[in-house]
């Protein structure tokens, strides 16, 4: 029958076991994952199961990176994630965090747009390092992608987003996530969105300064293509910052909100 | 006319002077009558109607 071991097609005998694929192509492997789980006990396996084996610690040429890093990604679900197209509009707090996210989950490809430069302010809830001080985050971003999941395909446009080039931008995603700071920024891209790409999912977000309740940090659906996250009305000002726990807690609300609508998951 | 839900009674007010009255930037809000999306454009012309439903979503900073 066979069976994927390592992401690669190998046929084995009916009977054939975790443990005993492990002892004869990998016997100094301490990970099997067996179907996107750990196992420590032995398992038989069935027609078409997924079998990762992993020697802790060695680093894996490029090729069979890819196939280990997809090992913890639930079969049938990664398919879906792989072909989705999602657009991040502003490469901040937000942004940075979603970025991340989608990267680390194996999304096909992302459109990433930001005008401004990484400065010491950001790092306090932005996912740069020290190193990309100075750098666009146009440019940042590319390099922390290619730190996470080298196997994203990638699209960075260093570009102030208004209305008159929002369409342009992101007539070639699916999911447009509005990241700005910005709260009139935040309109204008929402407003266009619905407005002009009725087609497209915007997931929005509003409200997510100081270190307010996590609970108040909802994901509410508004329309067929409309999700705001936030509490609403906590906003960034004097004496009332952002920082990272609040902003990356809202950050992954969008970003699981996009991958529930890259899985068919119409509410919230 | 009821506005996110709460009945409100103005009379030939445009979407402009009812944010004005509710103390709302025009720049920062997502405006809904009847379900569709209204431009910024035309908040200063669009009169609204007793039954009209109304929804805006105001956008506070931070990100």
């Amino acid at each position: 029958m066979e069976v994927f071991l390592n992401e690669k097609s190998i046929v084995v005998n009916k009977g054939s076991t975790a443990f005993s694929i492990k002892r004869s192509f990998k016997p100094d492997a301490d990970i099997v994952i067996h179907n996107g789980f750990i196992i420590s006990k032995d398992i038989l396996l069935k027609e078409h199961d997924r079998v990762t084996l992993i020697k802790r610690g060695e680093i894996p040429s490029k090729d069979e990176l890819e196939a280990l890093m997809s090992s913890r990604h639930t079969p049938g679900v990664h398919e879906k994630i792989k072909k989705a197209r999602v657009g991040i509009a502003g490469l901040g707090g937000l942004g940075s965090n979603v970025t991340v996210s989608l990267a680390r989950i194996g999304i096909g490809y992302l459109k990433l747009v930001d005008f401004d430069v990484v400065e010491p302010s950001n790092l306090n809830r932005q996912q740069y390092f020290i190193k990309h001080l100075g750098m666009k985050k146009s440019e940042a971003i590319k390099d922390l992608i290619s730190q996470v999941n080298p196997f994203v395909k990638i699209e960075t446009k260093d570009i102030y987003i208004d209305k008159n080039n929002i369409e342009e931008l992101f007539n070639n995603v699916d999911i447009i996530v509005e990241a700005f700071d910005n709260p009139k920024a935040k309109a204008e891209l929402i407003n266009t969105v619905l407005k002009k790409m009725p087609e497209k999912k915007v997931v929005a977000a509003s409200g997510m300064a100081g270190y307010f309740s996590n609970n108040t940090i909802v994901t509410r659906k508004l329309r067929d293509n409309f999700y705001l996250i936030g509490d609403g009305i906590s906003e960034a000002k004097p004496g009332c910052g952002l920082m990272a726990p609040r902003v990356s807690i809202a950050a992954n609300h969008q970003a699981n909100t996009v991958l529930r609508i890259i899985m068919g998951e119409k509410d919230v | 006319m009821l506005v996110n839900g709460k009945k409100m009674s103005f009379e030939n007010i445009t979407i402009l002077q009812l944010l004005n009255e509710l103390n709302l930037d025009m720049n920062k809000v997502v405006v809904e009558v009847n379900l569709e999306i209204i431009s910024k454009e035309n908040y200063c012309n669009f009169v609204l109607n007793k039954e009209d439903r109304i929804e805006i979503i105001s956008l506070v900073g931070g990100g």
